[in-house]
């Protein structure tokens, strides 16, 4: 079958994305002093979080709400909420 | 400010449950949901049990938007480019009562939720629940939510807030997530005829089939893949817990390319076209992961009690149950007129003598096996693919000699003692 990009496959998905984020970088000196392994940046399955010469950019607009990055981040440095009531994700199948 | 029986947090298989239970026992029921309707962000593979739907909704069978009953399932074992498979399909699973069924979460819970509504609860959708309210004295009198004015009162909270339960952790049930304790599984629905779907795994009508997958599926991390039939598309996805995601660098829509591009997969999808992609956490930890299910004026069901059964791909069937359970305690409490710590503390004994608890003590050591045990995700799925490709191979060695082969190929890769240490620790886990 024909193979989709992510940027592709989120084409597929319904957002209503609020104005502003509901995940945020606590502290940035912690990505930029202490965390060598950036594991935000491809443990989530949609690539929120991408690593921009000295810091993350979130792009919690195409955010699918999974709670991944939270966990994954080993200094507990993502700030994470679920988005407003009517806004983020919502699925057609499920 | 309004004032209900009981706010339940979360319009998921739990949460549902228990609303329905306890609006058709005549108490008010308000079912709080972040999303547009029950169902617009929830997620799974996609198997439902008929039990203990069809004893909470005996119209189940009649009525829920279902995709096909399994008739069969496999275990496909990969390595690169083999599969050692197993199944069973039997025609007792073709009978009514199904066995199981496969659904689409998004169809599904919302027709839950219009049985629930139908029942006499009020489901509030788009309004998410900031935080639980207290009493002085800290027994929980009931939750703040982001709409204006929106602080709700309830004799009890019941959270179904899913895997990342913001309210159990904030009412000091539980400590935060380790990163072995989840999986995560990301998914796509892969839209073909139901034509193509029944000649390809060999059913008809609304027949249907589950294959788990294991080895090379997840490129040896500790996890599973899965092929769903729905009735005009499959459901394809893979997990791993992010432990391993993160160890091995890997992106979870990078591992299931991977895996959909498997010889043995491919020609099962081919021709398909995604209709959605997906993603989800999966509680794996464990009875030993649980937290503390009730305090003074709340009670924790479903996924945000961490009660998934993984080995055996069970948990909106325990989310229900854990909601008959609650929906119990609740009534038991209304009679006492007392929602105290200690009343409620009934519905912890509910669980434990429940089938919940049971399968979950089972495999209590499932999950620090499989991380001290990686070999079942990456060596013997390799050896086993090895040893049948060996005998399986006709040419001028004979049988012995190829016997001989496999031996020594195991035993170059890992030494006999732990080998057999290794499987000895795995009945016991599993036994």
């Amino acid at each position: 079958m024909k193979k989709l990009s992510l940027e592709e496959k989120l084409f597929l998905v319904s957002f209503r994305p609020d104005r502003e984020s509901h995940l945020w970088i606590k502290d940035p000196r912690v990505c930029l002093e202490k965390c060598t392994a950036k594991w935000c940046t491809f443990t989530c399955p949609v690539r929120t979080y991408r690593w921009d010469e000295d810091h993350i950019t979130v792009f919690f607009e195409g955010c699918v709400e999974c709670g991944t990055c939270r966990i994954s981040c080993e200094f507990d440095n993502i700030g994470w909420r679920y988005p407003r009531g009517g806004f983020g994700v919502t699925f057609k199948y499920g | 400010m309004e004032r209900f029986d009981v706010i339940v947090v979360g319009a998921g298989p739990a949460g549902l449950a228990a609303a329905y239970i306890l609006a058709r026992a005549g108490l008010s029921v308000v079912v709080i949901e972040r999303g547009d309707f029950p169902g617009a962000k929830n997620v799974m593979g996609g198997v439902m049990y008929n039990w203990p739907i069809s004893e909470i909704l005996p119209e189940f069978a009649r009525e829920a938007p279902l995709e096909r009953h399994v008739i069969e399932q496999r275990a496909w074992i990969l390595s690169a480019d083999a599969a050692f498979t197993v199944g069973h399909r039997s025609m007792g699973f073709d009978r009514e009562p199904r066995n199981a069924c496969t659904v689409l979460r998004s169809r599904f819970d919302k027709w839950m939720g219009q049985k629930v509504r139908a029942a006499g609860a009020l489901i509030v959708p788009e309004t998410l629940v900031e935080t639980v309210l207290r009493a002085d004295d800290g027994r929980v009198i009931g939750v703040r939510t982001s709409r204006a004015e929106g602080d709700l009162h309830a004799d009890v909270v019941i959270a179904a807030d899913g895997v990342n339960s913001v309210l159990a952790q904030e009412a000091g049930l539980r400590r935060r997530h380790r990163p072995e304790q989840l999986a995560t599984a990301v998914k796509e629905i892969i839209a073909l005829p139901a034509s193509t779907i029944e000649a390809r795994f060999g059913v008809t009508g609304s027949q249907g089939v589950t294959i788990e997958l294991f080895g090379d599926a997840t490129m040896g991390m500790v996890g599973t893949g899965f092929i769903y039939t729905n009735r005009e598309s499959v459901s394809v996805g893979v997990g791993a817990t992010i432990r391993d995601l993160n160890d091995r660098g890997i992106n979870p829509n990078d591992l299931l390319e991977h895996l959909k591009a498997h010889p043995a997969v491919a020609p099962l999808l081919e021709g398909g076209e995604t209709r959605e992609y997906l993603a989800h956490l999966i509680p794996e930890g464990g009875l030993r992961a649980m937290p503390k299910l009730s305090t003074a004026g709340m009670l924790v069901v479903g996924d945000a009690a961490m009660m998934v059964n993984s080995l055996h791909r069970e948990g909106a069937n325990l989310a229900m149950h854990s909601g008959q359970l609650a929906a119990q305690a609740v009534l038991r409490a209304r009679e006492r007129r007392d929602f105290g710590a200690k009343t409620l503390a009934c519905y912890d004994r509910l669980v434990r003598r429940s089938i919940i608890y049971r399968d979950l003590h089972k495999y209590r050591s499932l999950t620090s096996f499989m991380e001290q045990h990686r070999e079942f995700f990456d060596l013997y799925p390799d050896l086993l693919n090895y040893a049948a490709s060996q005998m399986l191979t006709v040419g001028g060695v004979s049988k012995r000699r190829r016997q001989r082969a496999i031996f020594a190929e195991a035993r170059r890769r890992r030494s006999l003692w732990h080998m057999a240490r290794d499987f000895f620790r795995f009945w016991r886990t599993i036994g």
